[in-house]
């Protein structure tokens, strides 16, 4: 029963984990930025979607269109900004950069709403769900329903819209793309737009299962293992990652806290990372880099 | 470089002399002469600071010589430091060895960490490598606080200022000359690394390691070495770190000292050992000043609940524009006033 409880809200969780890590291997995918600041697009997601709700008032069908509006305008102008500039530079700069807007978005968070818990409004129905004999909290349920939906829905886009297409070919290949006549730009600006987004619905999901501080802004740390494990480049790969990674959390933080002290539940990702890099640096489904002189 | 009229290198030792102009041969001993005079004159909080941009200096030599000369991004330098305090406590209070044993063995347990650490760095690189150092620094952390028979847990570990020749450093203005001093020595030893053959090994490993391979440069022993250089700077860094400050906690080495680290070189500029030591100067003294400015501010505005979150906002802010607008950092712009002042008013 207990193992029963820690894998269902693993795997809720880690729906949560997939959806922010698409938007983490998105960018990776088309602009081979590594985004630190992932966590702190889920973090601004949440916030606003709170001031709509309970500081403005307005109900959840009007408030979470808007916060999906205004966090793809942070993700467009965050591209324009910042990561336009940046193409082409190397590896650290683009890792140190997305680290100091990572830094400006938690700092801008904390001055306007203050680094106190607060309750997150109840925005799913509260009726207790049953399947067979486990009973699951309703925003657990809810979490992972969103999220796989809207992770079927992103798999649909790229394999199938156009606009989806060209953002493949331009992971694929750059100069190509361009030399058929597409924006590589506006791409770029896309994926941020969608990374923005998915960061802001995990928010949101995050936020009504668990509570708003500005904690929720680690999951950036945790979207590593997940990419690491599933691969860099690859969506399935966050999927199967994010599900893997919390149901590994929940258990290790069951069975083991109690035998070797409180941490061991943030930790154990990280110590899982170590050995996925030794043994399948590339992950799961990512593509090795081979590189040629 | 800017060179004097008449300056010509005549042989391959003029060439890598660390001094090598006469004005520099003048006043680079002055510098140091002053900077051991100025605990005569300052005042202890500016005694306070200057011991803190000592540490970080010689940390930032550490971390610039893995991440800015061999280009081996690291996210765990802030657990390399936390390695070496926590030896320094164990050694210093458990053991009770004098500071003499303490200072390398701090440096010690560190780099046997950084080699390890490197091991991996045989298959993996760039990301997945700050990947595996981001891990090691929260495996660290997590080991600072669950080891308590070592480490003390979250309250810690006390220690005693170190004495030298029967001297305990009590004071500032004491601990000043054992730091002024380090310093000194970390910055000669990472200049003067640059210079040697592993220097250039490392250079040519970050420029473009396959093409070093191709010329037989031993990546891997050369990596590990950088690792093991970088972690014992840092280890001492740490060590150092726990006699000035006295207590250590796991909270003093989380991730955020690793991005400072990360920070200053960036900001001082990559791979430059003069950038190191403005990088460090400029995190160290940043907050500082920040709170004096808005300890002034706070007058007029009711700013002063929101200091972290303006500090937090104004170091992002910083790292953007210096990537975006000044890549090569503190260095670069020093070396462009000086570029436009010995040509002046004649800018051709």
């Amino acid at each position: 029963m207990f193992l029963a409880e820690l894998l269902i809200s693993g795997i809720a969780v880690g729906s949560i984990y997939s959806l922010v890590a698409l938007g983490f291997v998105l960018i990776y995918k088309s602009t081979r930025v590594l985004n630190f600041a992932q966590g702190e697009l889920v973090l601004i997601g949440a916030f606003v979607a709170f001031a709509f709700l309970s500081q403005v008032g307005v109900g959840p069908w009007i408030a979470l269109p808007l916060t999906m509006i205004i966090s793809v305008l942070l993700g467009l102008l965050i591209e324009r900004t910042a990561l336009r500039p940046m193409i082409g530079e190397p590896v650290i700069s683009v890792i140190m950069l997305t680290i100091g807007l990572s830094s400006i978005l938690k700092g801008s968070c904390r001055a306007i709403w203050g680094s106190v818990n607060r309750p997150f409004p109840t925005i799913f129905p509260d009726t207790l769900i049953t399947i067979g004999p486990i009973s699951v909290p309703p925003p657990f349920f809810w979490s992972f329903i969103i999220s796989i939906f809207l992770l079927i829905v992103f798999a649909i886009f790229f394999k199938y819209s156009r606009l989806g297409i060209v953002m493949r070919s331009t992971a694929n290949d750059q100069t190509a793309t361009l030399s058929l006549g597409i924006s590589v730009k506006r791409v770029f600006a896309l994926s941020w737009a969608i990374a923005a987004l998915v960061g802001a619905i995990g928010g949101v999901l995050l936020g009504s299962i668990s509570v708003l501080d500005m904690n929720l802004g680690y999951i950036g740390l945790k979207v590593f293992p997940v990419v690491i494990l599933g691969g860099l480049d690859s969506i399935p790969g966050a999927i199967v990652g994010g599900i893997i990674i919390a149901v590994l959390e929940n258990l290790t933080g069951g069975y083991l806290e109690g035998i070797i002290g409180g941490g061991v539940k943030s930790v154990a990702p990280f110590v899982f990372l170590l050995f996925v890099l030794v043994i399948k640096p590339y992950g799961l489904f990512g593509t090795e880099e081979i590189e040629r002189l | 470089m800017l060179r004097p009229c008449g300056d010509f290198k005549r042989n391959y030792s003029q060439e890598e002399a660390i001094l090598q102009t006469r004005f520099i041969k003048v006043v680079i001993p002055l510098f140091v002469l002053t900077l051991y005079c100025l605990p005569l004159f300052l005042g202890d909080f500016y005694l306070y600071l200057l011991n803190l941009v000592f540490i970080a200096i010689l940390g930032a030599q550490g971390i610039n010589i893995l991440t800015g000369f061999t280009g081996q991004i690291s996210l765990g330098h802030g657990a390399f430091i936390g390695i070496g305090a926590y030896t320094a406590g164990v050694f210093s209070t458990k053991l009770g060895f004098s500071v003499w044993v303490v200072l390398p063995a701090a440096g010690c347990a560190s780099a046997l960490i950084g080699v390890m650490v490197g091991v991996p760095s045989l298959r993996i690189k760039g990301f997945y490598l700050a990947m595996a150092t981001l891990a090691l620094q929260f495996l660290m952390e997590y080991l600072f606080m669950e080891l308590r028979p070592i480490t003390g847990g979250s309250e810690g570990l006390y220690l005693e200022r170190p004495s030298i020749f029967g001297l305990v450093l009590d004071t500032d203005r004491q601990f000043y000359f054992l730091g002024a001093t380090i310093a000194i020595l970390a910055t000669l030893g990472a200049r003067n690394l640059l210079r040697t053959r592993v220097g250039r090994a490392f250079i040519s490993i970050r420029d473009r390691d396959i093409a070093a391979e191709l010329i037989g440069v031993d990546i891997f022993k050369y990596k590990i070495m950088s690792f093991a250089i970088s972690s014992f700077y840092a280890g001492v860094a740490g060590a150092l770190l726990a006699y000035y400050i006295t207590v250590i906690n796991p909270q003093s080495f989380s991730i955020h000292l690793s991005i400072d680290y990360l920070a200053m070189i960036i900001i001082g500029g990559l791979g430059s050992v003069l950038g190191a030591i403005y990088g460090a100067i400029f995190i160290v003294l940043f907050p500082e000043f920040l709170k004096i400015w808005i300890e002034f501010a706070a007058q007029y505005l009711p700013i002063d609940e929101v200091f972290p979150a303006i500090r937090e906002i104004l170091f992002g802010f910083i790292i953007v524009f210096f990537l975006i607008f000044e890549p090569e950092g503190l260095a670069k712009i020093w070396w462009n006033i000086k570029a436009y002042w010995k040509l002046w008013p004649f800018s051709y």
